[in-house]
């Protein structure tokens, strides 16, 4: 009927049998677990060293330390780059997650065909950068786009030429990004604002609070941790902002919105400066880390938090 | 008696009210309706002037009413257009993304579920630490992995190639898969696997009759990620692939700095919408799946 | 011949120990309950004999065969979750018939068995439908179901009955108790239920902080059980426990207690308890049904009866019987009384101690004496 095992044989541990099955799960997961990790942390590797050496056109491995750092930094574009990247980060994060928040609220309102106006609103993030980048950069241009429009409404001096001007370049990205990103933003504080414990809002509304006091004071506290989210997605994206950029200025006019990303691919693919290209990478990968880092070890401590109080 | 001085007492606050409530409305409504007008803008922009005549939109821009229609941009976009001196329209691009999105999908979204499955029903010792390393995948700029990809391609025979693509894809995709499968897995009780151990069934078995029946939802959420994703994605693309070999994302950019001074915008219109709208219908179908997807991705 | 034999068995997670030394055994055709209050390891306990979880060290025996390391499908068991761990995406019939595929039973078998086990648990009408069709003490149905199909050594429960409302709980106890006459089969049965382990059990294993307090009959663990937590888990109201002092009363052994105004009370002790006592000192253990209105003219038929005044500060009926709350010196004791002679609140009772029935226990070692 069964199968019984000698009991000397089974004292001494599990048979090769259930050896196995007991290492299956590894085993199954062991090649993509081993292509992740050599891609996150050789390739990390690599690039670090890269960026240690003198390789220029090629890759080559003889170590010379800092010096491309020392180059990177040193060079007028790559200042121009990260300047950029501070500015568009600050102007994106806190536009997407306000013009996000605001339709997050007015669609809270019990409003009808809820489900028409959030599609509308979440619509541009399923459309690639470089299909929004394109189609704003027409928009953008003055004798086609938005300012003809307008002008051709009869405000004969209207003037909207922000990506011909040097000064107002960036700004036609951060609307951009704006347009592209705010639902996405909309869509968590959304969910959020859902998640909030409905009897919470009756015991302040018992209270007398209105609706800005409930929001102000009762639901957006609650729902901090997503604007914390919120924020570190958003400023990922800017961090990685290449596609957008290249589609929609494509860097210019002259070298006004390069972005670290862009500088990175033109360094290692145009100029054959790869050291110094990876150096730039490695920056960004910087700055991701400084965003990530503290949200990941706070997101941990919460969680411990949580775990001792519950 | 007292019932209708009571209502009477009231009526003057309860049309406030009314006219409170209406004011809001307009204004709730108004807003909408102006973001929605914003959001829109583009998009109807584009789909007009896709079926206008080039000198129509010359000559009254490309915000503007159509006065003329035609199929002819659809058509040259798709088959006849010359980008960089091949003229066959952007079908061969389309095709390529098609054949790049679809494996990369469906490889990294299985290889998602069976990594999932294991690391949150067949923990062992480290695995929740090995979880942790796959995770930094998600977070990993693309830049930094440019040179070596460039290389392991160029070992592989694989640089200007479709393949090559899907290879970066898989592997870079399993950290989102994974992540997503296993957050969603994890609430999946474990009196079921034990269960299902004790009724005799192996770490196969199980996955098939028993996680994969459950699955559809997030399965349905990683691919739609996925496919959308790997369809928009253009760093890669514009580094690793060239001319004919483009998939459409990388291929648009080339198209819009052809380098000539006229810009033909109605031929463009319909190849920016010809790129768009696979991912576009994946969102309108699955809409609801996108925004978990998009909502899971970011808060774990 | 013993059905399951657990012996030293141990368990660790990391360097917290969560089974200390655990002895443990099942006659064929017993029915075993583990009881204890949430993280006593009952559950573990369960686990590890299922072979869900690892051994740290010990023996486990399913019949005289040694299963530490054996696979959970290859050790004959069969096991009823919490849960009820139904699989949601099968019918009831392929979540009865899955573990006979798994093993590649005959089909015909299948079918045969799967039809005897419905008629047995009335469940044939269920057989389309799927776990989310059904109620409560349905699914709980078709989870026996899905044990009992599999016809093994062993039957493992573990907190069958804890999500099923109080009504349909007393019910479901009744059925597995009469299934289990029925079918015979060893069963082991973790609950935190009290009252679930008394009405089930053959024998009961009382958990406390990863050991075995005590293991035996069920009356005979409620009316001499071994230790003070033993005594304060097994019935409700809790045992009541009062310090106490051996003295003696015309040359009689007997236990004087402080009572509400600073005064004593002597109560005389109808056993030799005594002189197995270490110490003077000793917790005098009464359960609340041995507390009663005095009554002069029982006295004669009750032997052990002592008295004392006590006044009464809370008064809680039940309807069957009524819970009263007194004080005696810095203690609350509680009383179980028949309506019709209950206390009225604030009433000075004079409450009659059934002695016959105290347990003595050490203050220090807490054990019984």
């Amino acid at each position: 009927m069964q199968s019984v095992l000698e009991p000397s044989a089974a004292a001494a541990g599990p048979s090769w049998r259930e050896r196995l099955a007991q290492a299956v799960p590894f085993l199954v997961l062991a090649p993509s677990l081993a292509a992740t990790l050599i891609y996150v942390f050789v390739f990390t590797g690599w690039t670090l060293y890269i960026s240690l050496s003198n390789s220029s056109l090629l890759p080559t491995y003889k170590f010379i330390g800092l010096k491309p750092y020392a180059d990177l930094w040193a060079n007028t574009r790559w200042n121009i780059a990260y300047h950029n990247l501070f500015i568009f980060s600050a102007f994106y994060v806190v536009g997407a997650m306000a013009v996000g928040l605001l339709l997050a609220i007015v669609i809270d309102q019990r409003v009808r065909g809820e489900a028409i106006w959030r599609t509308i609103f979440l619509y541009p993030l399923a459309v690639s950068f470089v299909v929004t980048g394109t189609v704003w950069s027409w928009l953008y241009t003055p004798d086609t786009g938005i300012q003809l429009f307008v002008r051709s409404l009869g405000w004969s001096n209207f003037t909207f030429a922000l990506t011909t001007d040097r000064n107002l370049a960036l700004y036609a990205i951060v609307i951009t990004g704006i347009w592209q990103s705010s639902g996405f933003a909309m869509a968590l504080f959304l969910a959020g604002l859902r998640s909030v414990d409905q009897d919470i809002i009756k015991a302040a509304q018992i209270d007398g609070a209105g609706v800005f006091r409930i929001y102000a004071r009762v639901i957006l506290p609650t729902i901090a941790p997503i604007f914390l989210a919120v924020m570190v997605v958003l400023l990922q994206f800017a961090i990685k902002t290449f596609d957008l950029a290249i589609a929609l200025t494509n860097g210019g006019p002259g070298i006004a919105t390069t972005f670290p990303a862009i500088y990175v691919y033109d360094l290692m693919f145009q100029r054959g400066q790869i050291a110094q290209g990876a150096a730039a990478a490695i920056m960004i990968l910087a700055a991701l880390a400084v965003v990530l880092v503290p949200y990941s070890l706070w997101l941990v401590w919460r969680k411990r938090r949580e775990g001792k109080n519950g | 008696m007292a019932d209708i001085a009571l209502t009477r007492a009231l009526d003057p606050e309860a049309a406030i009210a009314g006219r409170r409530y209406f004011r809001s409305r307009t204004i709730i409504y108004g807003l909408l309706t102006i973001f929605a007008i914003v959001y829109l803008l583009p998009l109807v922009v584009v789909i007009l002037n896709s079926f206008r005549q080039l000198p129509e939109i010359a000559q009254n821009g490309l915000i503007a009413w159509p006065r003329s229609f035609s199929f002819k941009a659809w058509v040259d976009a798709w088959s006849t257009y010359c980008v960089g001196g091949t003229c066959a329209g952007m079908q061969g691009n389309f095709f390529n993304s098609l054949k790049l999105a679809i494996p990369a999908t469906i490889i990294s979204t299985a290889i998602g579920a069976i990594n999932g499955y294991i690391l949150s029903k067949w923990k062992f010792r480290g695995s929740e630490i090995l979880f942790g390393c796959m995770m930094l995948g998600v977070f990993m700029p693309g830049q930094v992995a440019l040179m070596p990809w460039a290389y392991i391609l160029g070992t592989l025979h694989l640089t200007n190639s479709t393949y090559g693509l899907i290879l970066i894809h898989c592997v870079q995709g399993i950290s989102f898969t994974t992540l997503f499968c296993r957050n969603f897995y994890v609430n999946i009780p474990d009196d079921l696997i034990k269960a299902a151990r004790i009724d005799g069934a192996g770490f196969w078995r199980i996955f098939r009759k028993i996680i994969l029946p459950l699955s559809p939802p997030i399965l349905i959420v990683t691919v739609i990620w996925q496919f959308t994703g790997i369809w928009n994605e253009f760093l890669y693309a514009v580094i690793f692939t060239s001319g004919r070999e483009q998939p459409i994302t990388a291929a648009l950019v080339a198209l819009s700095t052809n380098g000539t001074n006229v810009r033909v915008y109605d031929v463009m219109s319909a190849a920016v919408l010809i790129g768009a709208l696979p991912p576009l219908l994946v969102y309108l179908l699955g809409g609801k799946y996108f925004v978990r997807g998009l909502t899971q991705g970011a808060i774990k | 011949m013993s059905a399951l034999t657990v012996h030293n068995l141990r368990k660790s997670f990391g360097a917290v120990e969560v089974l200390k030394g655990i002895d443990l055994e099942a006659r064929n055709g017993e029915f075993v309950a583990l009881v204890g209050p949430s993280g006593c390891g009952k559950s573990t306990l369960l686990a590890m004999i299922a072979g869900l979880e690892s051994v740290t060290s010990g023996e486990i025996r399913i019949g005289e065969r040694l299963v530490n390391s054996v696979a959970p499908k290859d050790r004959d068991i069969a096991m009823v979750f919490q849960s009820y761990a139904l699989y949601p995406t099968m019918t009831v019939r392929e979540n009865m018939l899955f573990g006979m595929e798994s093993r590649k039973v005959p089909r015909p078998e299948q079918e045969a068995t799967l039809a005897r086990v419905a008629a047995l648990l009335q469940i044939e009408a269920l057989l389309k439908r799927k776990p989310g069709q059904l109620s409560g003490g349905q699914r709980q149905r078709v989870a026996m179901g899905r044990a009992l199909v599999r016809d093994p050594k062993l039957f493992l429960f573990d907190e069958p009955l804890s999500n099923l409302d109080a009504k349909l709980r007393v019910d479901m106890r009744t059925e597995i108790k009469k299934l289990h006459h029925r079918v015979g089969k060893t069963t082991v049965y973790v609950t935190h239920d009290q009252v679930e382990a008394m009405t089930l059990a053959s024998r009961i294993a009382v958990m406390h902080q990863g050991s075995v307090q005590q293991f035996d009959e069920p009356q005979r663990i409620y009316d001499h059980p071994a230790n003070m937590f033993v005594a304060g888990f097994m019935g409700s109201p809790a045992m009541n426990f009062i310090p106490a002092e051996l003295t003696t009363e015309g040359g009689k052994p007997a236990l004087t207690i402080k009572l509400a105004d600073g005064e004593t009370a002597t109560l005389a002790l109808f056993d030799n308890v005594a002189s197995r006592a270490t110490s003077k000192q000793v917790i005098l253990g009464i359960r609340p049904e041995h507390l009663s209105r005095y009554d002069p003219e029982a006295r004669a038929q009750k032997p052990g009866m002592v008295s004392l005044h006590a006044p009464v500060e809370l008064v809680e009926p039940t309807g069957a019987e009524t819970i009263a709350v007194m004080r005696l010196g810095d203690l609350e004791i509680v009383g179980r009384f028949d309506p019709d002679e209950a206390p009225s609140m604030g009433e000075e009772i004079l409450l009659g101690v059934d002695m016959a029935h105290a347990c003595l226990f050490d203050p220090a070692t807490r054990q019984l004496i």
